[in-house]
């Protein structure tokens, strides 16, 4: 395809692909809001529900924070070697941060293998409802990041694309300030 | 062409786009195409097609409603459950799949890039993607028509139980796809609401400043922006409905700790910015027509503009006006009526901001103008009745009768048809180089516009008597078969197949006028707009001679220093000097 | 918004973010020192509700998220040196759903009001607290959903 001319344009002095990863990002706050919001309203008007949420694994929740946070920092890192122009390196960061997604996933589902096998099903309580919906959104934000990343981490290896770098760096940031609130709302909040 | 290769201002385009013409396959050019114009029709056929789809539901439970029992002529006897399935598709199609697609999606995309000046949009790939996702939606809401227990019936706001239950609504399947069909156009438009500001905020041509943009182009960006900050909460209830339809959760059922009430709250955060997202578009392309024809600057753009903004933010207070007897909290009814009262100042004002662009015109009554006049007019009822509706304490006798279904299409009327046809009308020399037929199209306008107030007049009548909606067949119920009130229902369904009579004449307008209309030269209308720049239609990349450079506003008609009553945007020079 | 002169930086957009901000000012931020307090933050915030104190465990869970949510956003994020209304896009969808929950909590959150009462809500939270005094027992209302614990 040819790149039009409107593609390489930038009145506001910002590039056109991190402009619209902020709209994304806009997009993907409601969303998630949408989730959230409710929950916590039931969440407050469901004092019960406590009973529910001591079940759910702190230490895994715990884990998978940091990793997302590890792999956060390799985005960034990612980033800055892109800025650098090097290519070689963004790309190995970005494949880093693909491997953090993953353990996160692997984390995710054995975490999620032991609670459904002691009972605790998506249609068991609706707090298990919310908790394996609103971190199954997640997760599948998680993948589609995984995905595009190595797309990108292909393109940034021959130093083409580089300011890619840094827009799906933004998305899995995001990404990672979901899961930042998701962890005390699902798991602390006993 | 790369990126690298191109810089900007004069060198802008030249000797890139002169090669538009080359032999492309069928496929590769109407149906694969990256084109933004090749989309936006696209949208426009599609949604042309399923108006088609929404007009035949009309009609079929408006007979059943006039004539109960009898069987319809090309649809036969109407059960009640595929009455409840009409109703529920006639509202969805007509406004996820009508006045979305053809208002924002097939103008915004047709418009936008050559309105701003540039060659396409700045994705031009998701752009094809979000138009491939749409099409998808609208086979997948058709199909739920051939499942088991036939297309959803639970109303096009799809509040639980009865659309979270399969044995509330009698449709395990139907349901499920109408939800899908809905998330999957969700989607499409969020992809394209991101592609439109994108290239609004980036693309615009050099010197084009903020207050350069013509107000449709604002509209429809300030439309998308309303669509992406609403739609989220109904994205993420969409889950959750579909959770509760097929794997058994509870989020929408009390018994279960959920709430049936947050999906109402959840569907009206959406429900009510989504009226303004419609609203503001037919309003931007008022605003071009009556400028237009009327040779005269529009009165006060920036008060145009700030007043949209404010009707989008204000928009995202009124939600809860839709479910006062719902049960929500009285003293949040209260401040939601409040909030409902205050959103008409900035719509009432727009529409004398309009009026006042008509004041000392020359005005031309042209096709597209009488459009454009008949939407103000049409609106402006619609709005007038919304305050009846609006103060909770009226709403409480007026919910869910017919006077809420007339409030409803007098302003929605105009929205998804009125200012359609009128942009259709204006653009169509732009968009297929040719002119349509002006006598079938006064003819097309004053049969619509007649046949639309004898449709929706007597339905106010009847539901200020009392009607009820979502009502199979009235012969049960004595009390809304009171002396007059059958007539009224049939009076009603007479206009409406009047009303869909006089489409024919629109659509043999169209089609004729594409093949043996009047040639249309670059700029027909004597307009001001980069696209009357371009020439008629536009080649790929859009403007041959290169990307224009603007000068001045969109709306410098009759100049005083002019000899020529307007004044393109893209013409260098003050008054004196560019006299063409 | 309307200067487009500067266009040509097209070519080097992956140097960040033009010469009008950040200009390096951010290409010496020490991530992995941001990363560093990060990790304590986290460590407070699993650590902080252990105590089991209410007010404690609000501050260190959700507290320390929006303080987490705040360095991302602005080191790793760069929202700092970003163009203003990037911030202000953000912060509006946020506080539209402030503004959704502040809405809709009336209806949902509560279970009782003037004139009304959530009758089915009351019974489901009296329901699972008398269940939840047993030995937390999580197998909520629907038994069958339940195999393995009994």
């Amino acid at each position: 395809m040819i790149r039009p001319i409107a593609t390489t344009r930038e009145a506001t002095g910002m590039p056109t692909g991190r402009l619209a990863v902020w709209w994304v990002i806009a997009s993907e706050i409601v969303i998630f809001g949408g989730v959230l919001g409710s929950y916590i309203m039931h969440r407050l008007g469901h004092p019960e529900w406590a009973n529910q949420s001591v079940h759910t694994n702190t230490w895994a929740g715990a884990f998978n924070t940091f990793v997302l946070l590890t792999s956060s920092l390799c985005a960034v890192l990612a980033h800055q070697a892109a800025e650098a122009k090097d290519g070689k390196k963004a790309a190995k960061f970005l494949m880093f941060t693909v491997l953090g997604g993953l353990v996160f996933l692997i984390v995710k589902s054995f975490e999620w293998s032991h609670e459904i096998h002691a009972g605790y099903t998506l249609t068991s309580n609706t707090f298990w409802s919310f908790y394996y919906t609103a971190a199954g959104l997640h997760g599948l934000h998680v993948i589609a990041g995984m995905i595009i990343m190595l797309f990108v981490a292909a393109d940034a290896r021959h130093n083409r694309e580089l300011q890619r770098v840094e827009n799906i760096g933004i998305y899995w940031h995001f990404v990672d300030v979901v899961w930042i609130f998701l962890f005390p709302l699902l798991y602390i909040a006993k | 062409m790369s990126a690298e290769a191109h810089a900007h201002g004069h060198a802008d385009g030249h000797g890139h786009h002169g090669h538009g013409h080359h032999d492309e396959g069928f496929i590769k050019k109407y149906l694969w195409s990256t084109d933004h114009k090749m989309i936006g029709f696209q949208y426009m056929f599609t949604g042309m097609a399923m108006a088609l789809l929404g007009g035949f539901t009309v009609y079929a439970f408006r007979m059943q409603l006039a004539f109960p029992g009898i069987s319809v002529p090309g649809y036969g006897r109407v059960t009640a459950t595929d009455y409840n399935a009409l109703v529920t598709t006639h509202g969805s199609v007509m406004i996820f799949w009508v006045a979305m697609p053809v208002l924002i999606a097939a103008l915004g995309n047709y418009l936008i890039p050559l309105m701003i000046g540039c060659d396409d949009m700045v994705f031009p790939r998701l752009n094809r993607l979000s138009y491939q996702i749409f099409l998808i939606s609208a086979i997948v809401l058709i199909a739920s028509f051939y499942v088991d227990g036939g297309a959803f019936g639970g109303a096009w706001t799809s509040y639980p139980p009865l659309s979270a239950k399969a044995e509330f609504s009698l449709t395990p399947k139907g349901s499920t796809l109408w939800l899908l069909a809905v998330a999957l156009e969700f989607v499409a438009f969020l992809l394209g609401g991101i592609n439109f500001v994108t290239t609004v905020m980036n693309s615009r041509a050099p010197g084009m400043k903020m207050f350069d943009v013509p107000i449709v182009v604002w509209m429809i960006i300030i439309a998308s922006i309303l669509f992406m900050a609403s739609v989220g909460p109904l994205v993420a209830g969409a889950v959750m409905l579909l959770f509760d339809q097929q794997l058994g959760t509870g989020f929408f059922d009390p018994a279960k700790g959920g709430d049936p009430v947050l999906w109402q709250h959840l569907f009206w955060f959406f429900g009510h910015p989504e009226v303004y997202v419609v609203l503001l578009p037919a309003m931007g392309i008022v605003a071009e027509i009556i400028t237009v024809f009327s040779r005269k600057k529009l009165f006060a753009y920036k008060t145009v503009l700030y007043t949209a903004i404010g009707t989008g933010v204000l928009s995202f207070f009124v939600w809860a006006h839709h479910q006062f007897i719902a049960g929500i909290d009285p003293r949040m009814a209260n401040i939601f009526s409040v909030t409902t009262l205050l959103i008409s100042i900035p719509v009432a004002e727009m529409c004398f901001v309009y009026i006042a662009t008509l004041y000392g015109g020359s005005i031309r009554l042209t096709t597209p103008m009488l459009w454009a006049l008949a939407f103000i007019g049409e609106f402006l009822l619609g709005g007038v009745t919304g305050i009846f509706l609006g103060a909770s304490g009226a709403d409480i006798y007026f919910h869910d009768t017919y006077f809420v279904i007339a409030h409803f299409h007098y302003t929605f009327f105009p929205i998804a048809f009125i200012a359609v046809f009128a942009a259709v009308t204006y653009w169509f020399p732009k968009m297929f180089g040719k002119h349509m037929n002006d006598t079938l199209g006064k003819m097309h306008f004053w049969g619509t516009i007649i046949s639309f107030n004898f449709i929706f007049i007597p339905l106010f009548v009847l539901g200020a008597r009392g009607d009820h909606r979502r009502i199979y067949d009235y012969r049960h119920f004595p009390d809304l078969m009171k002396p007059g009130m059958q007539d009224l229902r049939i009076l009603a369904t007479v206009a409406l197949l009047v009303l869909l009579a006089f489409q024919v004449v629109f659509l043999a307008n169209f089609i004729y006028s594409l093949f043996k209309g009047r040639k249309a030269e670059a700029n027909p209308w004597n307009a001001n707009t980069l696209e009357w720049h371009a020439p008629s239609p536009p080649p790929h990349g859009n403007f041959p001679e290169g990307l224009p450079t603007v000068h001045r506003g969109p709306y410098e008609y009759s100049h005083p220093d002019r000899q020529d009553d307007f004044w393109p945007q893209h013409l260098a020079g003050d008054a004196r000097s560019a006299q063409s | 918004m309307s200067d487009t002169a500067h266009a040509p930086a097209t070519a080097d957009h992956g140097a960040g973010h033009g010469a009008g901000h950040g200009g390096g000012g951010h290409a010496h931020t020490n991530y992995v020192k941001i990363w560093g307090i990060l990790l304590a933050l986290l460590v407070v915030s699993v650590l902080g509700p252990m105590l089991e104190i209410r007010v404690v465990t609000l501050i260190t869970a959700f507290g320390i998220a929006v303080v987490k949510a705040y360095i991302v956003v602005k080191y790793f994020m760069h929202i700092g040196i970003e163009k203003k209304y990037v911030g202000y896009l953000l912060a509006t969808m946020i506080a539209l759903m402030v503004l959704m929950v502040g809405g809709i909590s009336p209806d949902v959150l509560k279970h009782d009001g003037a004139r009304w009462e959530n009758v089915a809500a009351k019974k489901v939270v009296t329901e699972g607290q008398a269940k939840g005094a047993d030995h937390g027992d999580a197998h909520g209302k629907t038994p069958e959903a339940a195999p393995a614990a009994h």
